[in-house]
């Protein structure tokens, strides 16, 4: 929503000459803006009527509530964890040494978004190990697999955004090695794209519900819709908790992540795209 | 636009002082660094980018890599620096080889075509970062950091980030960074190539400046001509991998070995000529002089002349037309149309080529010394 209303307000910037003109794009500005708003409020608007104000004070205390979100919590913490420490590497590794690999590689990261979660999941429950299967932690592990995709893009972004060869080239020179090339010069210009990929890490674990119900887990989503069969208005009370949590940390990482990069001159921080650094002249 | 670009070299003179007592650290450390480069090829598939290239530089010598692109000469610079390996030969670093030390080990300086310093941290960080890879502690790594910046004439930008600074100014604190490490070798990729004409200038004579206060030995590549002949030593010509020659920029300049060195540096006049008997002898314009060794046998050639060397004066039935006239200062560039259809350009005082407009007849003859003879052009 916010990044909708940013684009039109972007798109009408310069005032047309025409006054007639002048007047009908705002017209028009605003019929979309309510079109949108209603298609994406209306929904949310029932779902508070349906759920009552009342729910919101008990939701917190129902059984399950807390143990569900905390295990959806500990797997964002894994999953993010895991998909950051493969895939940064590869991906620097992948635009300094071997660039005609790029293609190849974003053809292979769009497997996971084709093929549905639930031939994935069903798939490696067939092949696991035992010990693996019956572990709590390879769920998490499955999740590195479907925010592989959308890690490898924000972090392909923010590498295109700056000279990564020439950075790391210079460091060297004066006598960094290649983990403290990645340490001190490499991740704090890629910052960017690295806080990109963990809103999406984060926003894609706290919502997946296929996978864990059939890894018989129960994370927060799965609660919610456990609990949606003996208590309808009290579960809907908790996503629509829910999605404000995630929504109000979207924002922060957003939010900060902007300021810090236009400090270093970088460009705004959005879900998919980094903004290119200004290139200045002489 | 940024306002330090004129006063950096303004203050550069004033930081004199402290360039000297930075000099005298370095050069007790050191004392200068003999860099020799020994049968370097390099095959990139069906390309020889170099091609047993083989060059010496003297400690403290400025030594410039002159050449079209891709004639190989940053390709040689990256093997020094251990960006990149050379497929035979060897780089000796003070009689020492260090073909297999890693160029985080190698203790160059360097300076790149593009801007590369790091955007998380400011001038005066990026200047530090090396010293703080070398473990010098915090307090004395900012102090040593801000003399350097003080020397290239940005200490006033020291808390500033690369976005805020100038083309020009980041190039300087570039420079400022690779000095910082007190640097054996230090290696500068066409480093002004991205910078406007005047900003270029001011810059080239800092760099040279620094380097001969500081005896850094040093090799600088560059395509551009007027930059190596004013800035190096020596100056390397390169072409297809391979030196061509390597020669003070004087003698570059009066004494090309080769055709491609003679063309490539400075304006070169191609005239028809005939060998004499001996081919020793070349007759160009109706006189007979002799011809430099190392040209062609037989066959048919061409004199190489410069502008200067020609002499040109206003003549009724002579042997040229005047098509054009660039004013250039002082020296005046005269086009004349010999018969033939030979176009050549002469260099005259300005003064003296006020009388020859377009159209003048004018009688154009050669020096008396050797002259440069190649295969003719076809």
């Amino acid at each position: 929503m916010a990044a909708l209303t940013k684009d039109l307000g972007m798109a009408t910037a310069p005032p047309p000459p025409a006054s007639s003109r002048r007047r009908s794009v705002p017209v028009w500005r605003w019929v979309i803006l309510l079109i949108a708003a209603v298609y994406f409020l209306l929904p949310l608007i029932a779902a508070l009527r349906f759920a009552g104000f009342k729910a919101f004070g008990t939701v917190f205390t129902q059984q399950g509530f807390g143990s569900a979100l905390w295990l959806s919590v500990r797997f964002a913490a894994v999953t993010w964890l895991v998909t950051m420490v493969l895939m940064i590497p590869t991906t620097v590794y992948i635009h300094l040494r071997l660039p005609g690999l790029r293609r190849l590689l974003e053809g292979i990261t769009i497997l996971p978004i084709v093929i549905p979660p639930v031939v994935l999941i069903i798939g490696v429950l067939q092949v696991m190990p035992l010990a693996l299967r019956a572990s709590v932690w390879m769920l998490p592990l499955e999740y590195v697999i479907l925010a592989m995709p959308f890690a490898y893009r924000a972090l392909d972004a923010g590498l295109r955004a700056i000279d990564v060869k020439t950075l790391t080239e210079a460091s060297n020179s004066l006598g960094a090695g290649w983990l403290t090339t990645l340490w001190r010069v490499i991740l704090p210009n890629l910052r960017t794209g690295v806080l990109s990929a963990t809103i999406l890490i984060v926003a894609l674990v706290l919502g997946e519900f296929t996978m864990a119900s059939l890894d018989l887990q129960q994370t927060f989503p799965v609660w919610i819709v456990l609990f949606d069969q003996f208590n309808a208005p009290m579960s809907v009370a908790a996503s629509i908790f829910a999605l404000l949590v995630t929504w109000f940390f979207l924002m922060l990482i957003t939010v900060v992540a902007t300021r810090q990069s236009r400090r270093t001159g970088g460009g705004e921080v959005t879900l998919f795209t980094v903004a290119p650094r200004e290139t200045i002249g002489n | 636009m940024p306002t330090n670009e004129i006063a950096g070299s303004e203050t550069t003179a004033a930081k004199a002082a402290a360039g000297a007592a930075w000099s005298g650290a370095a050069g007790g450390a050191h004392g200068g660094t003999s860099v020799s480069l020994r049968g370097l090829t390099r095959v990139f598939g069906a390309t020889r980018a170099l091609d047993e290239m083989s060059l010496e530089i003297a400690p403290g010598e400025l030594v410039a890599l002159l050449g079209p692109s891709g004639c190989g000469k940053t390709t040689a610079l990256r093997i020094v620096a251990g960006f990149e390996f050379a497929d035979s030969g060897e780089v000796l670093i003070d009689g020492r080889d260090v073909s297999g030390v890693p160029a985080s080990r190698r203790d160059m300086g360097m300076v790149f075509q593009s801007y590369s310093l790091f955007p998380n941290m400011n001038a005066l960080d990026n200047v530090a970062f090396g010293l703080r890879m070398r473990k010098v502690g915090g307090g004395d790594r900012r102090k040593r950091a801000a003399e350097l910046l003080d020397m290239v004439g940005l200490a006033p930008q020291a808390g500033q980030y690369p976005h805020q600074l100038s083309g020009g100014q980041q190039q300087r604190v570039a420079l400022a960074r690779a000095l910082a490490i007190e640097p054996r070798v230090l290696l500068l990729d066409e480093p002004l190539s991205a910078l406007d004409a005047k900003v270029r200038l001011q810059l080239r004579e800092q760099i040279r400046t620094l380097q001969q206060r500081l005896g850094t030995t040093t090799l600088f590549v560059t395509h551009d001509q007027e930059e190596a002949l004013s800035m190096a030593d020596r100056v390397g010509v390169m072409r297809a991998g391979k030196l061509e020659q390597v020669a003070d920029p004087a003698g570059l300049y009066s004494r090309p070995a080769t055709a491609f060195v003679a063309e490539f540096v400075g304006t070169m006049n191609r005239l028809p000529a005939e060998l004499g008997s001996a081919a020793s002898t070349v007759t160009v314009l109706g006189a007979t002089v002799p011809a430099q060794p190392g040209g062609p046998d037989s066959g048919p050639v061409d004199a190489l002349i410069r502008p200067e060397d020609l002499t040109v004066k206003a003549a009724e039935g002579g042997n040229g037309i005047v098509t054009n006239r660039t004013f250039l200062g002082a020296v005046t560039r005269v086009a004349v149309r010999l018969s033939g259809d030979t176009e050549v350009s002469v260099d005259v005082s300005s003064a003296v080529a006020l009388e020859m407009a377009p159209g003048t007849a004018v009688q154009v003859s050669l020096p008396a010394t050797p002259v440069l003879t190649a295969p003719r052009a076809s």
